[in-house]
């Protein structure tokens, strides 16, 4: 009976978020967790793969799969090339960006040693939601990645000049400089955002507000390959540095007095990260809350170690991206939703849920 | 050769100078406290002593070699420092603090091994901090984390700890058992502990040497009956004191006249 309580009891501290026992992050358990969550991903993306405005048998899918598995990639009938060319890439690059988004929210988190940081906090979406909007405007959506390009070189130059108003060039790059001049920044190019869309026409509007909206259908396969093998040698590059973060979100002083040197490090981590974020930014648009959720949420359940954190929270967040892809095709196909709006429904709830609990 | 040493160390923060032409040296094993009044300079001497910041001119040595030649893992593994208190942005528990003082000791890519853990739990058992090992450190109080940040500097094996008032969260019984373990690791492993404190008897009764700091400067620095007279207690921190000696150690023992 007693026992019966306190299990009762440790769940509910569970869903509180207040893990009560601790575990050790060795390798062995690192592959465990990060080895389930790829099973939970690819169920997600096998349920996804079926959910659509066209009704697919699951049979069907079998044998589409079985003959693929063989080394026949020829399309044959309508539904192969709904589940091969349409769904199966949206998937693949929806996760993608869930996995860039999440772990760019855990990196500048723990930068800015801000549990409220996204990974838009220091202007990567308005200087390429202004990139973009100046390639529409020039007609750039014409030529072969003219947008998305010219949202990618908007972002690396606002990850550019906030590194400089923040003093990086000079000396120690402080969190909270760089906190101001990304926000800073980013008021200044929403104003440019918010002047290009009062001057431009009504044709040029629409196409606008779908970019600033996101949208997971508009990448090729070509695009998502190279956003695939960014997000790959990124995670790579970042895991690395995994123990510096948790360093590094222990303060400057503790982190440089242990054997981190910071400077160095935190630009590297900046750089990385912000390639990582723009490629995915400039390829599918701004989709918000992705990247402050998911981190926030694997951290109440894995602890704050890094090694565990970025690689659970990559995963994490492209199960969620496809879930909540998924239900924008589904909910009022064929129409479809913004994703973005789904991901801030999501959201919304879950940060009241955690200030309530806070309040507590 | 000693093991640290300071030679004509001028330091500012923003064209305000806060250490004028500091020069010590600091012998393997010795037991040194720094003393002095408010912004005198203490904590920025440690700073400059583990290598987070240089100074304006002169240098400080670690085993002889500049402090700005060393790389920071390497200062790492020779100087641990614990803080006087740090700020808590992300939930961590008590273990993993202190698994962080095996940072530099590990390459990137690794996880802390069987030996690794041992020596946390060495480093934890010293301290007494074993109790709540599995407990959140943002949740533990004041005197609790100042174990934690004290047990993390022995995981990081030094052969120099520097102190940062690292006594004052802590309760009598506590207090005793460092200042015996301090001792204890002096003795056996040769470790050279240099603390900043304002407590005038604890740094009269455990330093070898005694550095009296005043306005950046060296004001008095030899053994603690050379340095705690009433005359420097005077000077420096203008206040009246009666300085006896200790009935059992001989060493000088301060009383503030008021």
């Amino acid at each position: 009976m007693e026992n019966k309580l306190k299990r009762i009891y440790k769940s509910i501290k569970k869903l509180e978020g207040d893990i009560p026992i601790y575990r050790r992050v060795t390798l062995s358990r690192v592959l465990q967790i990060s080895a389930l969550m790829i099973l939970i991903f690819l169920v997600i993306s096998a349920v996804s793969l079926l959910a659509g405005s066209v009704h697919i048998d699951f049979s069907h899918v079998l044998r589409y799969l079985a003959k693929a598995l063989t080394g026949d990639f020829s399309i044959t009938s309508q539904e192969e090339v709904i589940l091969f060319s349409v769904r199966l890439p949206r998937i693949i690059f929806a996760g993608i960006v869930g996995a860039s988004l999440s772990l760019g929210g855990v990196v500048f988190q723990a930068i800015l040693r801000n549990p409220l940081a996204d990974p838009y906090i220091l202007g990567i979406s308005g200087g390429s939601a202004l990139g973009a909007i100046i390639g529409i405007l020039l007609g750039a959506s014409s030529f072969y990645l003219g947008v998305p390009l010219l949202a990618f070189v908007g972002a690396l130059v606002t990850v550019f000049l906030v590194f400089i108003v923040a003093g990086g060039t000079r000396g120690p790059l402080l969190d909270n400089s760089l906190l101001l001049s990304g926000v800073v920044v980013n008021a200044f190019f929403s104003a440019a955002i918010l002047f290009f869309l009062s001057i431009v026409n009504s044709m040029e509007l629409h196409s606008i507000t779908f970019w600033l909206m996101g949208d997971l259908s508009r990448a090729s396969i070509k695009e998502i390959c190279v956003a695939a093998f960014c997000l790959f040698a990124g995670f790579v590059l970042l895991y690395a540095q995994a123990r510096k973060l948790n360093l590094i979100v222990q303060g400057e002083d503790t982190a440089l007095q242990l054997g981190v040197n910071i400077e160095r490090t935190k630009q590297w981590l900046l750089v990385v990260t912000s390639l990582i974020i723009a490629v995915a930014v400039s390829l599918a648009g701004i989709i918000g809350f992705v990247g402050i959720m998911v981190p926030h949420f694997m951290r109440l359940i894995f602890g704050s170690d890094h090694r565990l954190l970025l690689p659970v929270s990559a995963l994490f967040g492209a199960s969620f991206l496809i879930v909540a892809d998924t239900i924008a095709r589904v909910v009022f196909a064929p129409a479809e939703l913004p994703v973005g709006v789904i991901t801030a429904l999501c959201g919304a709830p879950y940060f009241i849920f955690l200030l309530k609990r806070k309040a507590r | 050769m000693s093991i640290i040493s300071a030679e004509n160390i001028n330091f500012s923060y923003a064209a305000k100078p806060v250490m004028e032409d500091v020069s010590f040296a600091i012998d393997e094993a010795q037991i040194v406290a720094i003393i002095g009044p408010n912004g005198s300079g203490k904590t920025t001497l440690l700073k400059i002593i583990n290598g987070t910041l240089f100074p304006d001119a002169g240098q400080m040595l670690i085993d002889g070699k500049g402090t700005s030649r060393w790389s920071r893992k390497d200062i790492a593994q020779k100087v641990a420092i614990v803080p006087q208190e740090t700020a808590v942005v992300f939930p961590f528990y008590a273990e993993e603090i202190v698994l962080m003082g095996r940072f530099p000791h590990l390459s990137n890519y690794r996880f802390e091994d069987k030996k690794d853990y041992r020596i946390v739990h060495e480093a934890m058992e010293k301290t007494d901090t074993l109790a709540f090992a599995t407990r959140r450190f943002d949740e533990l109080s004041a005197g609790e984390r100042q174990r934690v940040l004290i047990a993390r500097a022995l995981a990081q094996e030094p052969k120099v700890l520097l102190l940062d008032e690292s006594t004052v969260f802590l309760d009598l019984k506590h207090q005793a058992q460092f200042l015996a373990l301090l001792r204890q690791l002096n003795t056996v492993q040769q470790l050279t502990v240099i603390f900043v404190t304002h407590d005038i008897n604890l740094a009269a009764q455990h330093a070898d040497r005694i550095i009296l700091l005043y306005s950046g400067k060296i004001y008095a620095i030899g053994k603690p009956a050379e340095v705690i007279t009433a005359a420097n207690i005077k000077e420096v921190y203008d206040v009246d004191s009666l300085i006896d000696q200790n009935p059992q150690s001989g060493l000088p023992r301060m009383t503030l006249l008021t």
